[in-house]
């Protein structure tokens, strides 16, 4: 996928010499030292990232940890110090005013934390700002503004002082003022951490579901973890101006770089974002292999299982295909009963899980039957498989390491 | 004991040398200020008292209120009753001018000390210095640069009444909401069109209070400014004060301060961002304000 955003090597140092403090970073001094010895304030330090396309991009951390600069270096509201910041290929920190000036009414438009809807204005001239700046006459720019406030479901209030609305529906327009320039990249700074729990959920919705409509490229700052797995396709997380992981939710879940990645699920219910992909273990089971010798394989099977003392087994092909389950006692009813292929020992209903199945089903499916339930991808390849025992262990650990 | 400091005298010879070397551009200038004031005197004395009456009393009910409306005419009545009409124009024509030149001057200045802390480090002190030196002090350079008359009194008046609006205008912009300022950048404006759409707009009721304070000092110091001719109402208040005519002075006093009430309370409602009636539907000549219903619908 072609990429919208990159960034590279970024930095911003807030304080009169920039200059001075890049020279220090270089040499490897830290930003508290900078801090002490030159009270400049590093803000963001060597930021690496790419945004494809219609993707949405989490940038995560606590306060203070340099996103809402880093935002606003890709639209250059902060100047940065030092770095590149390409938006479809265009260095935006090397670029005149002119050029950025028609970049951002083309371009980009941003969402607020606090809305930053201007309250002398009614909300269809809020809508139309964007508009009404790029010098878009009155009718046209009116007639698009009440188009997205109708996407936004605001239509019937546009003759309204943004005052006279909830927070919720102050951050609609502020949403529809971004939307109405039909912007190719979208900034959300926190857009939604300024709204009460159910309307963050119901804002959630909204930005999925017009992304499903028209996909753009959004770059998303927030600070709670949930809302960057619900929107997120990858996320970045941040700490004293640094990223210190970017990947999928997924994969940051299954494997975080640090302490303080996780520390960020701590106290978070993480449970209900594990998949089956994330609970399968490969070496749950003996791997069986199909031969063209049938009656054999069955054989050797049967052998394989009695000398590992298990139960149970998985037949996999060897492009990594899963064929099914087999169990000791169905391995011997099959040679009693003449059959001459692994295929004939395979136990009945013992179909895989998808990669994807979130844990509730996955809890139904593996308190079922006592065989362990293995796990497949979405060509049918065999990821590993997943068990009681091997269930209730992992809440338990999470339990632990939740107190 | 002789001053090792002698300020004073640098200050007075300092006057003298502006004088001596660049008396022709003064006159100009003076002439201008003259010519304004003029002017608006003129138009105000041969206006008829009920045109001018009604428009304080229209200006009153639009932007106050009816009962705000019957204190303008009682206050209408009261000046021309006691006599005092004309000299209370000359004073209005004076406020009028010396308000319009403090706005001249001071709004954009406001907008530079916003926008500059260089600016504001060198303004702030001279606009305490302004304030806080007795007003009767800017008279003498002014009287000794431009004579006796309307000129020095309005000058003065602009160096006293001037401080509020470059204040309040520049506190007024520096408080708009960052993000505000912020959204304008990101959709593309230019800092022309940040100023003019985002920061003057949020700005407007810190600004508006200033010109109401702008004005109201304005009113204080034209009386003031009757010790160097400049006339009005201030003339009767200082000959009052002359030959101690008890009735004389509070009937001068009684015009200044009912003036002073009706300016106020008509100037400091252009402050305030709430929705108001108009003057049509305050005077019953178009239907009260639409339902909600109505009002939310799109044009």
């Amino acid at each position: 996928m072609a990429e919208k955003v990159v960034v590279r090597n970024l930095h911003k140092v807030f304080g009169p010499h920039p200059a001075l403090a890049m020279d220090l970073l270089r040499q490897g001094m830290d930003k508290d030292r900078i801090f002490q010895q030159t009270g400049m304030v590093v803000g963001v330090k060597d930021a690496n990232f790419s945004v494809d396309e219609g993707e949405i991009f989490v940038l995560m951390g606590l306060s203070g940890s340099g996103k809402s600069t880093l935002i606003r270096l890709l639209n250059r509201l902060v100047e940065p110090t030092h770095g590149q910041v390409l938006v479809g290929g265009n260095d935006v920190a090397a670029m005149d005013r002119r050029a950025l000036v028609a970049l951002r009414r083309k371009d980009m438009a941003m969402v607020f934390q606090s809305f930053a809807l201007l309250p002398h204005r009614s909300v269809l001239d809020n809508t139309a700002f964007g508009l009404e700046v790029a010098g878009v006459d009155r009718k046209r720019r009116e007639h698009r503004a009440l188009e997205v406030l109708e996407q936004v479901g605001l239509k019937a209030f546009a003759g309204k002082k943004p005052a006279e609305l909830s927070g919720g529906m102050q951050q609609r327009v502020g949403l529809a003022r971004a939307l109405a320039v039909d912007p190719s990249l979208m900034l959300m700074d926190e857009a939604f951490s300024a709204l009460d729990p159910l309307k963050r959920t119901e804002m959630q919705e909204l930005l999925l579901q017009l992304q499903k409509e028209h996909q753009r490229t959004i770059v998303f700052v927030s600070h709670d973890l949930d809302e960057a797995f619900r929107i997120g396709n990858r996320i970045a997380i941040m700490e004293g101006g640094r990223i210190v992981q970017i990947g999928t939710p997924d994969e940051i879940l299954r494997n975080p770089s640090d302490e303080y990645v996780r520390a960020f699920f701590r106290g978070v219910d993480v449970k209900k974002y594990l998949v089956a992909r994330d609970l399968a273990g490969a070496d749950v089971l003996p791997l069986v292999h199909p031969t063209l010798d049938g009656r054999s394989d069955l054989l050797r099977a049967r052998a394989q299982l009695q000398g590992l003392a298990a139960r149970q087994g998985v037949v996999v092909e060897t492009g990594g295909r899963l064929l099914g389950v087999v169990t000791q006692e169905s391995l011997l009813h099959a040679l009693e009963s003449g059959a001459t292929s692994l295929h004939g020992a395979l136990v009945e209903g013992g179909g895989a899980a998808r990669a994807d199945l979130g844990l509730h089903a996955l809890v139904a499916r593996v308190v079922q039957s006592p065989l362990a339930l293995p796990v497949v991808d979405g060509a049918g390849n065999y990821l590993g498989a997943v068990t009681q025992t091997q269930l209730l262990q992992r809440f338990v650990q999470d339990e632990a390491t939740h107190v | 004991m002789s001053d090792f400091l002698p300020l004073g005298e640098w200050v007075d010879r300092g006057v003298k040398l502006l004088i001596e070397n660049d008396a022709g551009s003064l006159q100009r200038f003076g002439a201008a200020i003259e010519g304004l004031t003029e002017v608006l005197e003129q138009g105000l004395l041969a206006l008829p008292v009920w045109l001018v009456a009604a428009v304080f009393v229209l200006t009153g009910l639009w932007r106050v209120g009816w009962k705000f409306a019957l204190f303008c005419v009682a206050c209408c009545v009261v000046i021309a009753g006691t006599g005092f009409w004309p000299q209370t124009m000359v004073t209005l024509a004076l406020i009028v001018a010396a308000t319009f030149l403090s706005l001249v001057i001071g709004l954009p200045l406001g907008l530079w000390v916003a926008k500059s802390d260089r600016v504001a480090a060198v303004v702030r002190p001279t606009l305490d210095f302004m304030q806080t030196m007795p007003a009767f002090v800017y008279l003498i350079p002014a009287a000794m640069l431009f004579g006796l008359g309307r000129v020095p009194g309005v000058l003065a008046t602009v160096i006293f009444a001037m401080p509020p609006v470059v204040r309040l205008t520049s506190l007024g912009i520096r408080q708009v909401n960052r993000e505000q300022v912020e959204a304008g950048i990101t959709f593309g404006c230019t800092p022309m069109q940040v100023l003019v759409k985002v920061e003057i707009p949020g700005a407007l009721p810190s600004i508006m209070a200033g010109v109401n304070q702008t004005i109201m000092m304005a009113l204080s110091m034209v009386i003031i400014a009757s010790m160097v001719g400049a006339g009005g109402l201030g003339n009767d208040v200082l000959a009052s004060i002359q030959r101690l005519d008890i009735g004389l002075g509070f009937e001068s006093g009684l015009a200044v301060v009912l003036l002073a009430i009706m300016l106020d309370r008509i100037t400091e409602t252009f402050g305030s961002q709430a929705p108001r009636r108009s003057l049509r539907e305050r005077l019953g000549l178009a239907r009260a304000r639409k339902t909600q219903e109505q009002a939310s619908q799109p044009p």
